[in-house]
């Protein structure tokens, strides 16, 4: 990029911190200039250092790993690490991740989210094996099962998958595409002894996998590709098998 | 509902060949006369199924002003466009309670008054092709997303690559809705053009030059 052709940004960034009520939300507007591979990771950093250093926002690995900086960008959640400013015009908006609790500006509570799912839905091996023998080997799993499990247990537990999902905004109790996705890799899993009756118990209703309008938004938004589709309509078909059978 | 498109189309191909469907149904070519109490008992069955999609559907229709606010916010920032066909879905789901329940009592309580001259006497006489009007929009648009909705939420036709039959199942979608629409405007319009006509607007019945004599209903 040469520096006839660098870009001013200007950038709108939704301000709010819930600790200091008496400031009503705005937008504050923001101008850089643009950089060669910049991500909105960098130029956040950027108007932290040099221009506002009140300006909250999280990252942790940088790398679309930690699943810290999802943000809505221009109306769609994604993860501001993994976003170039290149792609975006050179005025945008920046707002936090909506359905999650706000800390301030850009940062939102997502691991309380996920961990109230995730005691909800159980996402953990329920191994009949009542003591824990730390010698015994693992048991052997097909690589073909494994890499399926793995496949799944991508996720990042980044919050886009909620915050793009309209079902999600309209009924809070609503598990999202991460539980869904959460149930459908403990399913796989073999050393999970869970029987499909008990994963009814826990999404066969409407705050499950039956409260899903296959909006898709999860799985056109998610930054890790997962297969949400398939997933959650491979998930309904086996709840409405074990529902009705 | 696409065969009822494809059936109350045939006026397109002619006269006959719409007094010849109806008549089908009235069972005339099975008994030698019609029975218009069929097509009211066919109607029926189709009003039921209609009732019962509808109680489903309730279950996803916002609960209240707050979740249909949310779900619009939320829509505009996404321009996602199967969300946004969601919101289209419930707004034309919400006009079929009305307007498919006025079409639908009509016919089953008025089976006789289905036929060229008949169904045009009520399109353009009785006012109704303003209902028919809207209601095509509606089904069709409501009609064509639902399915390609219930295709991808059971993953009906998903196959090897998910994300390349959704695409074929949206272009699809819009295929058929568009050719619906266009045929539906097409038929109102031949509806329109025959209830204009001397004869329909004297009261006169349809019958084909080769069946003779009008018949007379079976009570």
């Amino acid at each position: 990029m040469n520096a006839a052709a660098t870009r001013r940004l200007r950038v709108h960034i939704l301000r709010y911190n819930p600790a200091e009520p008496e400031k009503a939300a705005r937008f504050q507007t923001y101008e850089l200039d643009e950089a060669d591979g910049m991500t909105l990771f960098i130029l956040l950093s950027e108007l932290r250092e040099k221009q506002d250093p009140s300006l909250q926002f999280d990252f942790v690995c940088r790398a679309g790993v930690c699943g810290s900086c999802g943000m809505v960008v221009n109306g769609r959640p994604g993860l501001a690490c993994r976003t170039l400013t290149a792609e975006l015009p050179a005025e945008f908006t920046l707002a936090p991740l909506p359905t999650f609790e706000l800390i301030g500006d850009l940062s939102v509570n997502t691991g309380k989210w996920m961990r109230e799912m995730s005691e909800r839905l159980e996402t953990w091996v329920h191994a009949k094996q009542e003591e824990v023998d730390l010698r015994r080997h693992e048991e052997k799993m097909d690589p073909d099962l494994a890499d399926e499990v793995y496949e799944l247990d991508r996720c990042i537990e980044c919050g886009c998958c909620v915050a793009a999902c309209g079902t999600a905004h309209m009924r809070t109790d609503f598990v999202g595409a991460v539980g869904l996705n959460k149930v459908a890799r403990f399913s796989l899993d073999p050393r999970d002894e869970r029987s499909e009756a008990d994963m009814y118990e826990l999404v066969g209703n409407d705050d499950g996998v039956f409260g899903c309008m296959s909006l898709l938004a999860c799985n056109d938004l998610c930054p890790k590709e997962l297969p949400l589709q398939s997933q959650i309509a491979y998930l309904r078909r086996r709840m409405a098998k074990q529902g009705t059978g | 509902m696409w065969g009822h498109m494809l059936f109350v189309s045939s006026i397109l191909i002619s006269k006959d060949a719409m007094w010849t469907i109806t008549k089908l149904f009235e069972g005339y070519f099975f008994f030698g006369r019609s029975y218009p109490w069929i097509v009211s008992v066919i109607i029926g069955v189709v009003f039921a199924l209609f009732i019962t999609h509808a109680g489903l559907a309730l279950r996803k229709f916002p609960a209240n002003y707050r979740q249909y606010a949310l779900f619009r916010h939320h829509m505009r920032g996404m321009k996602h466009e199967d969300t946004t066909l969601w919101y289209w879905q419930v707004i034309t789901g919400f006009a079929l309670f009305f307007l498919a329940t006025a079409h639908l009592w009509w016919m089953i309580t008025h089976p006789g008054d289905i036929g060229p001259h008949e169904s045009s006497a009520r399109v353009w006489g009785d006012h109704f092709w303003v209902l028919y009007l809207l209601l095509l929009f509606a089904v069709e648009i409501h009609g064509g997303v639902g399915l390609y909705r219930l295709a991808v939420k059971w993953g009906v036709f998903e196959g090897k690559d998910p994300a390349a039959s959704r695409r074929n199942l949206r272009r699809v979608k819009w295929t058929i809705t568009a050719f619906l629409i266009v045929l539906g405007l097409a038929t109102l319009a031949a509806y329109v053009r025959i209830g204009m006509s001397p004869e329909v607007q004297a009261g006169e019945r349809y019958v084909p030059a080769w069946v003779g004599q009008p018949e007379e209903h079976a009570p």
